[in-house]
Formats: structure tokens, C-alpha cells, sequence
């Protein structure tokens, strides 16, 4: 128990302070770490907890208390939500005092334009990664798809795309 | 801070107490589905007026050029700099109590019918939809590249690093941001 809670504090630590660009950059990671290298979980039951957290309101990194807790009840909750907030907290609150000094010198803002297409590849490389595991047959595909297409092209929001995602497989078990 | 709090109450701007910082960002975190910082921006400027048009903008770039959601990091800055280090506290646990339970809610029910068939077509289908989603997103994020070839470059270069070889996250974003500060360095000066 207390080296699984080791292992958490360990991971989410770590990806606190590599969050670059947003929560959905550091997915890939989590998931090597959970399902590879940990075998906490599958990796379908990782997208499950991934769906799931989308599904609720708030930041959107909150599948982090969800995995500590499936791995390791209240105390992995607690670990894992504390690894995950906290260090990129402290390192706000020690910066806010000195952005003033460097929010403006060219080195700021080259690592900022550089870091962009970094995030982005990573940002595609989640997506990539959820989708191989939830394009299982042809029903789960064509919601991949339809969802991806409408969600470009219309403002409907995010929230209706999951229910009807989640109806159109409810619905699909019938058949 | 100081200054900011003296100029603050100069300019008869509310100063939020630590539990109205801890209401605040809970309100918020309840309504903000998929995409909380426009809902951030209205509740910290428009109808609370913590903080001007500027002033967000100005965290913001903050927020986003530090590791951490951009959300999170806003909390946290918010609290710290009206209530210190205690006032980021409970704005951040403010943001993410609420979340938190209802996704371990979310959590105990998948646990307990994830056996059922029936769920387990639902919960496809969710996964399924979520997935495309974020693909939706990730191609927005990729528009912002257009023109860029070596952005372009980097970007395919840290997807297959990560999606594909599956290098450890620590070592991939080291080498990754490397290689891209030299290539933008390199375009900036040519």
C-alpha cells in the first residue's frame, strides 16, 4: 500500500511540473504509467476514467483524483491529487513575484513560441492515444468520427456530444 | 503584493476574503463544463471585478507559460496575490472539491456495473465520443501551426516521440524543447 502511494506521489509530481501547455499534454505519460509500466489498469478502463472526468465539471485534469482513487481508495486520492496540484502551485506562486522581471525579455518569450508546437504534438498524441483504445468496432469509429467532425464545425456544447456518445452505445448493445 | 493590494484599495476595488475566494472558484468549477476559461475571465473581471481586463490578461500569460492546468494555476495565482499563500490554497481546493466528488461518484458507479454489458456499451460509446473531442481540439491547436514548417516539423517530431515510441514524458520534453528553442531561435534569426 504504501509503495503504490510512493508510486503515485512519484508520478503525479512529475507530471505537475511537465503540464506544459495545459492538463491533455501530460495523458500520454499518465497512461504508460498507470497501464505499462504500473498494470493498475487497462488501458480500456483508462479511457473509461478519461470519459468519465470529461463527463464532469471543473478543470479538466480531474481524472487524476479518479485514478488515484481506483488505484488506491481515499489515501490514493488524497496522494495523487496533493502530487498532482501542488508543485505547479508552488512554482506559480514563487514566479508571480518575479514575472514582472522576465515576463518581457526575448529569452520569455522564445521558450513561449517554442513550447507551442511541443504542446500541440503532445495534445495530438493524447488524442491519438484515447482513440486507438476506444475505436474498438465500427459503432465506437463512427461516434470518433461524427463527434471529431462535429465538434469542429459546429458551437454545440461538449457536453452534449459525451450523452449522445454514450446513448448511441447504450443503444448499440440492443442490436 | 503590497503594491498591488494598496493600489487595489486606492482605486476602491473589492478585495476578496479568503472565503469568498473559496466560494468563488467553487460556483465556478460547478458550471465550467469542458473549457473553463471563459467562464474564469467573466466571473474574475465582469461580475466580481477581482481583477480588470488587463490584469486577467496579464495572469493569464502567466498561467499559460507555467506547467499546470491553466485553470489551476489561475486559482492559485488569484488567491496568492489578494490572500497569500492561504488564499491560494482555498481558492485552488475551492476549484477542484466539487469536481472531485462528483467524479469519484462518476467513478464508484463504473466500478460497480462495469461488468454489465449494457454499461459497458455506454461507457464505449462515451469514450468513444470524448476521443473525438479531443482529436477536434488537437486539430484547432494544430490550425494555429499553419504556415509554420518547423513548428509543423516539431509538432509531428514530439507526437511520434510520445504517441508512437513512447519515450518517458520527462526525457521527451527535455530533448523536445530543446530541439524546438534551437528551431525558433534559428527561424527568429534568419
Amino acid at each position: 500500500m504504501t509503495d503504490t502511494l510512493l508510486s503515485l506521489l512519484g508520478i503525479f509530481s512529475q507530471l505537475s511540473v511537465l503540464a506544459f501547455g495545459g492538463g491533455n499534454t501530460i495523458l500520454p505519460e499518465m497512461q504508460r504509467q498507470v497501464v505499462t509500466v504500473h498494470g493498475w489498469m487497462t488501458a480500456a478502463d483508462f479511457n473509461a476514467l478519461f470519459a468519465l472526468s470529461q463527463a464532469a465539471p471543473g478543470p479538466n485534469m480531474m481524472i487524476v483524483p479518479l485514478v488515484g482513487w481506483h488505484v488506491a481508495g481515499l489515501p490514493g486520492l488524497l496522494v495523487s491529487s496533493l502530487a498532482k496540484f501542488l508543485p505547479c502551485s508552488l512554482i506559480t506562486m514563487i514566479v508571480m513575484g518575479l514575472w514582472d522581471r522576465f515576463k518581457d525579455r526575448p529569452w520569455r518569450r522564445l521558450v513561449q513560441t517554442a513550447l507551442m508546437p511541443v504542446t500541440a504534438g503532445l495534445f495530438v498524441a493524447s488524442a491519438w492515444l484515447v482513440t486507438v483504445v476506444a475505436a474498438t468496432s465500427a459503432i465506437p469509429v463512427l461516434i470518433v468520427i461524427a463527434v471529431a467532425l462535429g465538434s469542429m464545425f459546429t458551437k454545440v456544447h461538449p457536453l452534449w456530444w459525451l450523452f449522445g456518445g454514450a446513448v448511441v452505445g447504450l443503444a448499440s448493445g440492443f442490436f | 503584493m503590497t503594491t498591488f493590494a494598496v493600489s487595489d484599495i486606492q482605486a476602491g476595488k473589492p478585495r476578496p476574503t479568503k472565503r469568498e475566494l473559496f466560494v468563488g472558484f467553487m460556483l465556478l468549477s460547478m458550471i465550467a463544463f469542458g473549457g473553463v476559461l471563459p467562464l474564469a475571465r467573466r466571473m474574475l473581471v465582469e461580475q466580481r471585478g477581482w481583477l480588470t481586463s488587463e490584469e486577467f490578461t496579464e495572469l493569464l500569460g502567466l498561467c499559460q507559460f507555467l506547467p499546470g492546468g491553466n485553470i489551476i494555476n489561475m486559482s492559485v495565482a488569484v488567491g496568492m496575490r489578494f490572500r497569500g499563500p492561504a488564499g491560494a490554497c482555498v481558492a485552488l481546493v475551492g476549484l477542484i472539491a466539487v469536481p472531485t466528488v462528483v467524479v469519484v461518484l462518476l467513478g464508484v458507479v463504473y466500478d460497480r456495473y462495469r461488468d454489465d454489458p449494457h454499461i459497458q456499451h455506454l461507457f464505449g460509446g462515451l469514450a468513444a465520443a470524448a476521443a473525438g473531442l479531443m482529436i477536434a481540439m488537437g486539430l484547432k491547436m494544430a490550425k494555429s501551426l499553419r504556415g509554420n514548417i518547423p513548428g509543423i516539423l516539431v509538432a509531428l517530431l514530439s507526437f511520434a516521440v510520445i504517441a508512437l515510441v513512447r519515450v518517458p514524458l520527462l526525457y521527451g520534453m527535455v530533448a523536445l524543447t530543446l530541439v524546438s528553442i534551437a528551431v525558433a531561435a534559428w527561424r527568429h534569426r534568419s
